[in-house]
């Protein structure tokens, strides 16, 4: 009843649905198998996408020629331009989405795709021969054939979900769980451990009294994540709210402790520190007298509202008890609480950069099975892998992006190279590349990667091309146009910066930190000269001239980091014969397989005279 | 911040060839694409640039006010040189403190001190050795990098390791604030004030400029530590530097002004070496010119001395003139100890002499007792800097990393945004990692975690 199928991606999270896009549009046929067509791209938890780091992501993704961008903007209710008074690099783009709409729009893509078909069941065993995967079985007995499996399986694989004392078998609330891969691939010699998250409750909005909280609105001029002209701002926002918890809300949920099972011990999964629940925050920050939390409509029209900053799993009469305590909640009802949920991992060492497994033949694991948590890092990897497992089928070249090309880049390597404990969510701390790394160059830095494998388009290319050129004439512009002492000094004085004696260069002025091009815009001659170019062209240019300096300095670094990266070590290399390396680089080596000597210096535990030793070794 | 800069294969390098020591001359060789400019920008003689390879050239090596030593270049161009880049041998005398100058400099220049095996490491990437040959390079490396870092602590004197780990926390804290407010923005958390960053940095700049300072006298104890035998014309002082190194070195005489020159002599005395110098007695009223300039470079050794032996005749001197000269030797960094000479001629010792030490330098009484206040002096860190760094390696992380914060500070007086302080606190901390021991964005991201409340 099934066709032979190239590639069959298991799950239909945001993962699931970049993997399943990506390798259909390059031309494999692809089975999308989710447990229920309801509930595709789902955001199981905040109804947002983007964020520091994040959102930087969507718009790599979005270069590249993934959808993640598309449908958030299609879905957006707000959009802020996060960190807006630090530099260019820090900007992050945000939006606070219909959840809704957001599935419905992924799923009417995936739909329009030809080459995507949809199975309703669960995968319960993967089918091998010699060491290739080769298909499927599922719940229902059906065993489907394919050439290689991606494997997105969310918090699904032996999920526990946890409220209070209350534990039982799931992957979101109201959703079953998932069994049996995990047990079949740790049979086949694969490490797994647990991770865990939490999510807070959902609140009937009609019951809420929103004059005792402070009102959160998006950007006056909002923006988008996608660089294509198939989405446009949007026109109406809804706005959040924020208001506070107090020492009461504490007293009752302190009362909860004995029944939850953090500390009671019955989770033993590693949660993330950066995304605590509300009793982990009163309890490690017991001197703080407050904390935020962030009100979010779940969409247009539902009255749902996202509790944002109130993950828990305390006991559900805890829960409402203290919510109720919180200004505004006074008369709160709950549509379901929150609840801790406890999900197998594999960890991602186990994988090349491709995200293929070493273990295993074309089999790909992307999304939170590598240990990752957030709807941007997994859509992004489940894009990579559906880029690769196509490619190994078709016999194309590995599709690896680098740490000074991409976040992407850096969260595939970090995963690969230095695993994880906790969930992993991406911040630009992670990246030390981050001046470079931008979300208003993704589109520079990548577009053409996506043109060349066949995922974004001609008019995506020309429009790259068209503002690289236009910034390279200001740029231009700039550095050979000088300004008069008279024309520019009272600006300068009403910047607070010092006049200048003589004729200055144009860019020396503009790489003043007071100054920026909205200023300089006041100037006939510069005004003037900027029309008929577009914004995002003459903004590339202002971040290229203010921070010319800095800029520099990171690409020293990455010419320098980058003659390790390529020196490569041939797959099969016998690090036996090594006899200088000590041991636990030698078994780090043997077991994570690094394609370069620079992947190589990263793992942790590899010493910088590991690496001398092998660049010894690998001399010619 | 990762391996990158520890296996740099294209910068250029600089070591001693000859084992350390004093020898009779040193072999320091450059190697790598800049080794003719950067020589050629300390050597005063021919344009190195322009040689052919395999030539030697005579010259001085200055450091643009003095001349530290006369040398042979030899020159070597790419590939026939050992390394198979451009090389540079540079042999110059053999004292260490001629070869550690020489080094200092062309560190200055933009060389980096070689590791161990590193000149062998690139000629073997340069095709000029065999496998063999490359593998006793790997265990070479391999055996250092074990070693070395038990040798740096051996090295460290004081509380430098303790000193430096502070340092690296406090920057670390630093830089997670920078961090704190770039990724954790949207957060309920109070970000650093800019005036207190200044502070904290301005703090750990200034520490790390003390331990840069430290280098020099640093060095003095791994090249004797510079002792100034002082005093009066006639007090005694060559009789006494004779007496020290139990030789006849020092003209003696009963002349007033006999030593017209500054002498140097070395002696060990517990392990530790002591340079000797002797200089000419300092009086209003030199009787000659030559005489001047000899009390002029007394003066100067002064400035230099770590050790001042005050020696003066106990005989003639009044306790008020005693304490006079003392007190106008305060100014000078250095340890003085005041040197009661020809006590023996003294029936009855005045007090004054017994907070003295009491010899005679002629009858050699008192000489071993001197001796051992000198090694007191040294081994009770009675010298200034209770922290030293005597190790090249050390100073020039320290440099790049004091470099690195210079930055910092300049980004903040001009209000740049906190990605781009943060890229040069990265800097910084990896540098001083280079002496510690690597800072991961995981600590940072760690310490953010431990210390504020993040996440909604």
């Amino acid at each position: 009843m099934f066709i032979d199928y190239d590639i069959i991606v298991v799950g239909a999270g945001h993962a699931g649905c970049e993997a399943a896009a990506a390798a259909a549009n390059l031309g494999s046929r692809v089975l999308l198998i989710t447990m229920d067509m309801n509930k595709i791209a789902q955001m199981s938890c905040n109804p947002a996408m983007g964020g520091i780091a994040k959102g930087q992501i969507i718009r790599e993704i979005d270069a590249i020629g993934g959808y993640s961008g598309i449908v958030s903007d299609k879905s957006t209710i707000q959009f802020r331009m996060l960190n807006r008074s630090k530099g260019p690099a820090m900007w992050s783009p945000r939006s606070q989405n219909d959840r809704m709409l957001f599935s419905q729009y992924w799923r009417e893509i995936l739909e329009a795709t030809p080459n995507v078909d949809f199975w309703q069941d669960m995968v319960k065993e993967l089918v091998l021969d010699k060491g290739k995967v080769c298909g499927v079985i599922t719940g229902m007995g059906q065993k489907i054939g394919c050439k290689a499996v991606i494997l997105t399986s969310g918090t699904f694989l032996n999920g526990i979900i946890h409220i209070g004392t209350k534990q039982f078998g799931g992957g979101r609330i109201g959703e079953k769980s998932s069994t049996g891969i995990t047990e079949q691939l740790v049979s086949l010699g694969f490490e797994s451990g647990r991770m865990k998250t939490g999510t807070p409750p959902r609140v009937d909005g009609r019951s809420l009294n929103y004059d005792k909280m402070e009102r959160q609105d998006g950007d006056e001029n909002p923006g988008r994540f996608s660089y294509s002209s198939l989405t446009t701002p949007v026109s109406n926002q809804r706005c959040c709210w924020i208001t506070y918890t107090n020492e009461a809300v504490h007293e009752v949920l302190r009362t909860g402790f004995d029944e939850s099972p953090m500390y009671a011990g019955r989770i033993q999964g590693l949660g993330p520190r950066y995304c605590p629940s509300i009793e982990d925050k009163i309890n490690r920050f017991a001197e703080r007298e407050r904390h935020q939390i962030f009100v979010e409509p779940e969409g247009w029209s539902t009255v749902e509202i996202y509790v944002n900053g109130f993950s828990t799993s305390l006991p559900d009469h805890v829960q409402i008890k203290a919510l109720r305590l919180i200004p505004g909640f006074e008369d709160a009802k709950i549509f379901r609480p929150g609840y801790a949920i406890e999900y197998d991992y594999f960890p991602p060492t186990q994988l090349k950069l491709t995200l293929e497994t070493h273990l295993i033949e074309n089999l790909f694991f992307a999304g939170q099975i590598n240990g990752t948590t957030g709807y941007e890092e997994a859509a992004c990897q489940g894009l990579i892998a559906g880029i690769n497992a196509h490619g190994k089928l078709a016999g194309k070249e590995d599709f690896v992006l680098k740490r000074s090309e991409a976040y992407i880049g850096v969260l595939i390597d970090d995963l690969v190279n230095k695993g994880t404990d906790e969930p992993y969510r991406m911040f630009t701390s992670r990246a030390e590349y981050r001046i470079m790394l931008r979300q208003d160059n993704a589109d520079i830095r990548l577009t053409e990667k996506g043109y060349r494998l066949g995922l974004a388009s001609k008019l995506r290319m020309h429009a790259v091309e068209e503002k690289e050129k236009q910034t390279a004439d200001i740029v231009t512009y700039f550095k050979k146009t000088s300004v008069i002492p008279t024309d520019i000094n009272p600006l300068l004085a009403e910047l607070s910066t010092a006049p200048i004696p003589q004729n200055y260069k144009l860019d020396a002025i503009l790489s003043r930190p007071q100054v920026d091009m909205a200023n300089l815009k006041r100037l006939p001659q510069v005004n003037e000269f900027l029309q008929g170019f577009k914004e995002d062209a003459v903004l590339q240019a202002e971040v290229l001239m203010k921070y010319e300096g800095y800029l520099e300095k990171e690409k020293q670094m990455v010419d320098k980091m980058n003659r390790l990266e390529e020196i490569r070590i041939k797959d099969g290399f016998d690090y036996n014969t090594v006899k200088s390396i000590s041991l636990e680089a030698r078994e780090k080596l043997i077991k994570q397989r690094p394609v370069t000597l620079g992947q190589a210096a990263r793992i942790s535990g590899i010493s910088p005279a590991d690496i001398s030793v092998l660049l010894v070794h690998l001399g010619r | 911040m990762s391996a990158y800069l520890h296996s740099d294969l294209h910068d250029t390098i600089c070591a001693l060839a000859t084992p350390a020591g004093t020898g009779a001359i040193g072999v320091i060789r450059v190697s790598g694409n800049k080794a003719l400019e950067i020589v050629n920008a300390l050597f005063k003689g021919k344009d190195l640039c322009k040689q052919p390879s395999h030539t030697v050239h005579f010259g001085k090596i200055s450091d643009g006010s003095r001349v530290i030593d006369e040398v042979l270049a030899s020159v070597f161009i790419a590939p026939t040189s050992y390394t198979g880049d451009d090389t540079v041998e540079l042999s110059c005398h053999g004292s260490p403190y001629i070869q550690q100058q020489i080094l200092q400099l062309l560190v200055q220049q933009g060389c980096r001190l070689a590791k161990p095996g590193e000149f062998t490491l690139r000629a073997f990437l340069n095709k000029k050795l065999d496998l063999s040959q490359a593998e006793a390079v790997a265990d070479l490396i391999a055996s250092d990098s074990a070693e070395s870092h038990k040798m740096a602590m051996q090295q460290m004197r004081g509380g430098f390791s303790e000193q430096i780990k502070h340092m690296r926390e406090q920057l670390v804290n630093f830089a997670s604030l920078i961090e704190l407010e770039l990724d954790f923005s949207e957060e309920d958390v109070e970000f650093a004030k800019r005036e207190e960053l200044i502070v904290l940095v301005s703090k750990i700049a200034g520490v790390i400029q003390n331990l840069l300072q430290s280098f020099n006298y640093g060095n003095a104890i791994k090249n004797g530590i510079p002792t100034v035998i002082a005093g009066k014309p006639n007090a005694g002082k060559s009789t006494l530097l004779n007496a020290l190194i139990n030789e006849e070195r020092a003209i003696v005489s009963d002349i007033a002004g006999t030593t017209r020159d500054t002498i140097e002599e070395a002696f060990v005395m517990d392990g530790i070496t002591f340079r000797l110098i002797d200089t000419a007695g300092i009086r209003q009223q030199a009787a000659d010119e030559i005489e001047e300039i000899g009390i002029e470079r007394a003066y100067e050794k002064l400035q230099k001395a770590s050790i001042i032996m005050y020696v003066f005749d106990a005989t003639v001197t009044s306790p008020e003139q005693l304490n006079q000269d003392i007190s106008s030797l305060k100014k000078y960094q250095a340890i003085v100890i005041p040197v009661a000479n020809k006590a023996d001629m003294l029936a009855n010792a005045p007090a004054f002499v017994e907070t003295s030490i009491a010899i005679s330098a002629k009858n050699n009484t008192g000489i071993d007792l001197l001796r051992q206040r000198l090694v007191t002096a040294v081994r009770k860190d009675e010298i200034k800097n209770d922290i030293i760094i005597t190790n090249l390696r050390h100073y020039e992380a320290l440099k790049h990393a004091a470099d690195a914060l210079q930055q910092v500070l300049n980004g903040i007086g001009a209000h740049v945004s906190g990605e781009l302080l943060a890229l040069d606190i990265r800097k910084a901390l990896f540098h001083l990692a280079e002496i510690t021991g690597e800072v991961t964005t995981d600590d940072l991201l760690a310490n953010i975690f431990s210390k504020f409340c993040i996440g909604k």
